[in-house]
């Protein structure tokens, strides 16, 4: 099937992405902002989320009951998350009231209320958040890898902290709101069913003279490695893992994708097999890539009870170094097929579709076609995978654990720093 | 869109729904046995048999299963619940056939001793890492009392003494009882090759067990208790109350699913409006579990210690209201816009149209096109609506809390 980016710049900054699927009955957009953790001020951990919520009750010519009632009688599925560098609107709707919900939409990031008697609901509403996530130890884990490895502005995350968010004001927000949720940097992706014309032509009248600052420059990452522990009253000890690989935006990417794939992707992969099936040692075990600010790592996840968690650790990094002991051709056409069938199924959901076209964008600044990713993915060999393991060794390591032993990452292990 | 069914002495009944502009295939066997079948000594079981099913066959190993499934760049899963065992594949259209040989062979699992102790430690650290995550325990102790010596209140997942204790000798038997032709279904949505769907399976099931496997059927005593569970450490608390429901065949299930949505949906809803925009709660849901021959309304609260007994009292006080006053003409018709575009959205994927066919199949031997079921929704009037409002939440629930000793 021909797939074709539809792409145009307004003059204010704004991009509009499009990509038609006219096989279905949906219209989705994904809504990127510049407003994620990693402009919050410092002390204003959550302000973000905060900001997120708060544009949500009210905006335009409507309240929040007004606005929810509308979305609901439209019969849009929505949601919105905060990212270290975004803040994100989604929508799935009946294709026929895109427009419609488009200009509320615009209405939320230009002219929402604010409404101060709102304030501290808001902000228990991000409490809540917060202790729920205090109750999730594989999450906390990652929430606590994530503060550990990246420094300030990176290493924040969506729930902020009490402090942060208790120290929340309405100037704080007014601030916020008119720092980052503006034109340049903002990115507004539609997939499925839709004239683009007459999207242009709805974005143009109600985004087209939005104005506001461009988006301020951030410092370099300089993650941190070595082992950090948070004590948790629990069965089981969550490990995560982090070490360094290409990002999202490098050439080499594709290669790394492939080594993290050979790895995880999949119940023949080797992390299953080996922590998993051999071993019985988890119920849940994986690796994925992850990119921030320019820097890719790897980031890997293991649950144990606690009494086998030496264990797993030692079996996770020798499961990760046995990449360097060769890829067997049918691994590796597993992980094709795995892959390419996933570029198949993408075309069934127009909210997935948007989201992957919006977050290219930000990444590369255009969007890879399925034909261009099936060559990658076909240019691979076991050779040239095994050659890019050992020019790119894993290196830098970050482990967090939660649970009631810590760990320690094994001597030996190749940090830079500590 | 075409609904394809198949059925003979010779097999399980195949059922299809045929989308030819679909660019995927979706696969699934659907076997009518879940924790709900299960001996005491043995609750777990069905759960266990699940991931065994993927450890090897006479044909292949455990190993050779993962493997191919891969190669058939599947997307695949397994689930349990307690009226059911479902095991599924989307692939591209053109592995159909190698899709549904390893589905229809994984069916006959070898169930060898080694593996299943290896697969038990698996288990237990689902069971440990469930544990550790809270309102887990809070579900399964609510069901227990509330469904009292009915099979339902059995744990899907069994608890640390079942699986510790369990032989490979009673899943062999338990299998042999329960993965029999006249029990399982072949469902299949999306670009489907019907004709080859039916000579394969035909051709594989045939030494298949045959005999209906018995499910006890009996109406529920539903009790009531008030249970507080201590969980070092927790620092949101937890709330769930279980009231009395409706079965999957019950034509109320319509107006049971709109009146949830009305007080409980995660966005506009009275509890959204009472607890979740006023930040007082995290979560407060409702919705229904529909079973064969009954059912239970389950609610659920997740708020901040300190809260809970005022948010309970508010949960409750919207319950009074809506037993008294019942809901709004524009409520009712939010509800419906609401609902109906959600079925609409999902429909889109051969994937979510398997589920909705094998759980309608399984339960039902039917299936009503999106179409009708849209209908129904339309059809549902604000009556309904307080009637069935009357037959579940005027009842006193049982209810389970997770709190922290210290709060």
């Amino acid at each position: 099937m021909n797939q074709e980016l539809l792409h145009r710049q307004f003059p204010n900054g704004l991009v509009l992405l499009g990509e038609h699927m006219p096989w279905l009955r949906s219209a989705a957009f994904t809504f990127l902002l510049p407003a994620g953790t990693c402009y919050e001020p410092d002390g204003f951990d959550g302000l973000a989320g905060v900001s997120c919520e708060m544009s949500q009750r009210g905006c335009g010519k409507l309240d929040s009951r007004e606005f929810l009632e509308e979305l609901d009688s439209l019969g849009v599925d929505r949601g919105s998350s905060i990212t270290t560098n975004h803040t994100s609107f989604s929508c799935a709707m009946p294709s026929k009231v895109l427009p419609r919900v488009i200009d509320l939409y615009s209405d939320l990031v230009r002219r929402p209320h604010l409404p101060e008697d709102q304030l501290n609901d808001a902000r228990q509403l991000g409490m809540q958040d917060l202790r729920a996530l205090e109750d999730e130890p594989a999450h906390r884990c990652f929430s606590e890898l994530k503060r550990f490895r990246f420094p300030l502005p990176y290493g924040r995350i969506s729930q902020g902290t009490r402090e942060g968010l208790a120290a929340i004001e309405l100037s704080h927000l007014h601030d916020f709101f008119n720092n980052n949720f503006h034109p340049t940097g903002s990115i507004l992706a539609v997939a499925g069913n839709f004239d683009w014309e007459q999207l242009c032509n709805t974005v143009e009248a109600s985004l087209g003279d939005w104005a506001g600052p461009i988006e301020p420059a951030l410092p370099p990452l300089q993650p941190r490695f070595g082992s950090s522990h948070t004590d948790h009253a629990s069965n089981q000890t969550h490990l995560a893992l982090a070490y360094d690989c290409a990002p999202y935006e490098c050439k080499d990417y594709y290669m790394a994708r492939a080594l993290v794939g050979i790895l995880s992707d999949g119940m023949s992969s080797r992390l299953f097999t080996e922590v998993r099936e051999k071993r019985g040692l988890v119920y849940s075990v994986f690796a994925t890539c992850f990119s921030l600010a320019a820097q890719g790592c790897v980031l890997c996840y293991a649950g144990t009870t606690t009494n086998r968690a030496e264990e797993t650790l030692h079996v996770l990094l020798e499961t990760i170094d046995s990449l360097g002991q060769g890829i067997n051709q049918d691994e590796l056409e597993r992980l094709k097929n795995r892959s390419k069938s996933s570029l198949v199924m993408e075309q069934e959901s127009s909210a997935g579709r948007s989201s992957q076209i919006a977050n290219d964008w930000f990444a590369l600044g255009r969007v890879p076609t399925r034909v261009e990713l099936c060559a990658q993915i076909d240019s691979l060999t076991c050779d040239s995978l095994l050659e890019y393991f050992h020019a790119h060794k894993p290196k830098n390591f970050s482990l967090v654990t939660v649970g009631s032993q810590a760990l320690e990452l094994p001597s030996g292990v190749a940090n830079t720093q500590n | 869109m075409e609904l394809l069914t198949h059925k003979t002495d010779a097999g399980p009944e195949i059922i299809a729904l045929s989308d030819p502009a679909a660019f995927t295939v979706s696969l699934g066997w659907f076997v009518k046995t879940g924790s709900r079948d299960e001996k005491f000594e043995i609750a777990g079981v069905s759960h266990f048999l699940e991931h065994m099913v993927f450890k090897g066959t006479s044909k292949r190993s455990a190993e050779a299963v993962n493997r191919e499934l891969d190669h058939l760049g599947a997307q695949s899963n397994a689930y349990t619940s307690e009226d059911s065992t479902v095991f599924y594949a989307s692939v591209v259209p053109e592995c159909q056939a190698r899709a549904v040989d390893l589905l229809t062979d994984l069916m006959s699992p070898s169930l060898g001793e080694q593996e299943f102790e290896t697969e038990r430690q698996v288990v237990l650290e689902e069971i440990a890492m469930y544990d550790d995550q809270p309102p887990y325990g809070a579900f399964e102790k609510a069901m227990e009392l509330f469904f009292g010596n009915h099979p339902l209140a059995t744990r899907v997942l069994g608890t640390v003494e079942t699986v510790s204790e369990m032989s490979v000798g009673q899943m062999r038997e338990y299998h042999s009882e329960r993965y029999t032709r006249d029990n399982m279904f072949l469902i299949a949505s999306g670009k489907v090759d019907f004709a080859q769907l039916v000579d394969h399976v035909e051709e594989h099931t045939e030494r298949w067990p045959t005999g209906a496997a018995p499910r006890q059927h009996r109406a529920p005593i539903f009790t009531t208790h008030d249970v507080l569970i201590e969980r070092e450490a927790t620092h949101q608390h937890y709330a769930v109350k279980l009231w009395p429901g409706l079965s999957c065949n019950d034509p109320r299930r319509y107006a049971l699913r709109m009146l949830c949505t009305i007080l409980a949906d995660d966005s506009g809803s009275r509890l959204f409006w009472e607890l979740i925009d006023t930040g007082k709660a995290e979560t407060a849901a409702l919705w229904p579990q529909l079973f064969d021959d009954c059912g239970c309304l389950l609610g659920y609260l997740c708020c901040a210690p300190e809260d809970a007994e005022e948010n309970i009292e508010t949960m409750q006080s919207v319950f009074d209201d809506v037993l008294k006053n019942g809901v709004t003409r524009k409520e009712l018709e939010l509800a419906k816009n609401k609902i109906q575009a959600g079925l609409i959205l999902s429909d889109e994927r051969p994937s979510n149209r398997l589920f909705a066919l094998g759980q309608s199949w399984l339960t039902r031997r039917s299936y009503e096109p999106l179409d009708v079921i849209l209908e129904r929704f339309a059809s549902v009037s604000q009556q309904d609506i307080l009637d069935i409002a009357h037959r579940t939440l005027n009842h006193t629930p049982t209810t389970v809390q997770i709190v922290d000793p210290e709060s």
